[in-house]
């Protein structure tokens, strides 16, 4: 990520981003009101959550979900919807609850 | 450089300086009294005669929005509207002057609804004045040509990049047959130049994002360069001009002066009605009344520094106004060139006429005695009102 300008003068014309990947440094968590919490114990790896969550926040290791990175995650409850309901591994708390 | 004398209505001078240009994209939604310029390019196109892609969308809104995509792109877009079609578009005509893109549209000046209309006012391209968009009034056929070919090389220049709108008199201009001179393809082709887009999408070795989310954090700063681009605009529009000249004879800059020089009484207007005008101030001279006229070419950026230098030994001006801004402060032009000649501190008298609503006709001989009686009222005769509608059933 290139510095940020600190004048409009050294913008991008028309606002246009010219590098590619930087999603990664705009932090959406600050949005979320709801929390996806994943328990582990119940999960069967089927990864229907990460292909549905809409901000690659469903962090996989070994092909298998590790948690949730919660500074991207915005909290739609996509993933919660989506996890099989014979399973129900993820639980949408409200974020107040955590502080 | 070649010139060939011709006949030709507003609306096909502007197809034939499409033809010229010979875009990479046109998108268009056909619309009274802009349908025409659509018209006669779909035939240039079905033989052959230009390279362009015609994209027929279902709406004017899809018509801006696709001009849009493609320009993004990097394609030398343009279009053509009228009144309701450019209402339908305005929620996109920010986004291509945010976006800066330098898209190039065709207008035809008419009234909005309600009641229907589809005869000329300005009130379609005032709606849409604090879009970002550069706009140039045309008074004939010939310069409705001229002020597009211009059109592409003030859009894209590097300091400014913002979409431009050259504007006809719906009727007036599109439908009238005027002798005028078109030029070489070859010469027109040369002056504009091709096309360099900045940052073109569809370079996939310099992937960009385009549109993305500026919440308080940055949104300020890209409104900050839209501006900037504006005002920049300014001196390119008079480079361009003088160039132009210099290439095919006539020299454009922001506003065209007639008799302006000792005159004791001046209107202002744009469009078609400079030409009744003339006929209107020769008259009045003929009867011994010093009259001039100033006829506003380039409306955004409003050049009014340059117009308050102009009109400064005028004491008396009217501004002829063909849309209301419903403000209860008379139209438009009116407020504008009021706010410009407010720095300049010498005594003038001004007033506001509002006329031609829906194409209701502005006659020479109305012209002649609202000037007289401004004179009169001046003085020391009869009052007249500061702000008024010329031509209403009262
Ligand atoms: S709540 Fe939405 S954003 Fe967060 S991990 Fe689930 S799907 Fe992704
Ligand atoms: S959808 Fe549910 S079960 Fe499937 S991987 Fe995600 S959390 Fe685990």
């Amino acid at each position: 990520m290139k510095d940020i300008a600190n004048n409009w003068k050294d913008l991008p014309v028309g606002g246009v981003i010219d590098e590619p990947g930087t999603a990664i440094n705009y932090e959406t968590g600050d949005w979320r009101t709801l929390r996806p919490v994943h328990n582990k114990e119940k999960c069967i790896n089927c990864l229907a959550c990460w292909v549905y969550c809409p901000d690659a926040a469903i962090m996989l290791k070994d092909g298998k979900v590790e948690g949730i990175d919660l500074k991207h995650c915005k909290g739609c409850g996509i993933c919660a919807q989506e996890c099989p309901p014979k399973v129900k591994a993820i639980k949408m708390v409200e974020e107040a609850d955590f502080r | 450089m070649g010139k060939t004398r011709v006949a030709r209505t507003g609306n096909e001078a502007m197809a034939e300086a499409i033809r010229q240009i010979n875009p990479d994209v046109v998108a268009a939604y056909p619309i009274t009294p802009a349908t025409e310029v659509m018209q006669i390019f779909a035939t240039y196109v079905a033989d052959g005669l230009v390279d362009t892609e015609l994209v027929p969308t279902e709406s004017e809104h899809s018509a801006m929005s696709a001009a849009i995509g493609s320009q993004v792109a990097g394609a030398r877009t343009m279009t053509a509207t009228s009144s309701q079609g450019l209402a339908l578009m305005y929620e996109m005509l920010y986004i291509a002057a945010g976006l800066r893109l330098p898209l190039i549209m065709a207008e035809v000046n008419r009234a909005l609804s309600a009641p229907i209309n589809i005869h000329c006012d300005h009130s379609d391209t005032m709606g849409g004045r604090d879009a970002g968009w550069i706009q140039i009034f045309s008074e004939n056929s010939q310069e409705a040509y001229d002020n597009l070919i211009q059109a592409v090389r003030i859009a894209e220049h590097k300091d400014v990049l913002l979409p431009i709108m050259v504007t006809t008199d719906g009727f007036i201009i599109s439908h009238a047959m005027e002798a005028m001179e078109i030029y070489d393809d070859k010469d027109v082709r040369g002056f504009i130049g091709t096309y360099k887009p900045l940052l073109p999408a569809l370079d996939h070795r310099n992937p960009i994002t385009v549109g993305a989310i500026d919440f308080v954090d940055y949104y300020f700063e890209h409104r900050r360069a839209v501006a900037q681009a504006m005002i920049n605009a300014k001196d390119v529009i008079l480079e361009v001009g003088r160039e132009f000249g210099r290439k095919f004879g006539q020299e454009y800059g922001f506003y065209e002066a007639y008799k302006l020089d000792d005159a004791e009484v001046a209107m202002v207007c744009l469009g078609s009605t400079a030409g009744t005008g003339k006929d209107a101030i020769d008259n009045l001279r003929k009867r011994g009344i010093k009259a001039g006229l100033l006829k506003i070419r380039v409306f955004r950026p409003f050049p009014a520094e340059e117009l308050a230098a102009r009109l400064r030994c005028v004491p008396q001006i009217c501004v002829l106004d063909r849309s209301d801004a419903l403000a209860a402060t008379g139209g438009p032009l009116f407020a504008e060139l009021l706010a410009a000649m407010y720095e300049d501190r010498s005594e003038h008298k001004i007033i506001n006429r509002i006329y031609g609503l829906g194409g209701r006709d502005i006659k020479v001989g109305e012209i002649e005695e609202l000037l007289s009686a401004q004179v009169s009222a001046a003085a020391g005769g009869k009052s007249i009102d500061r702000i008024a509608y010329l031509g209403v059933r009262e």
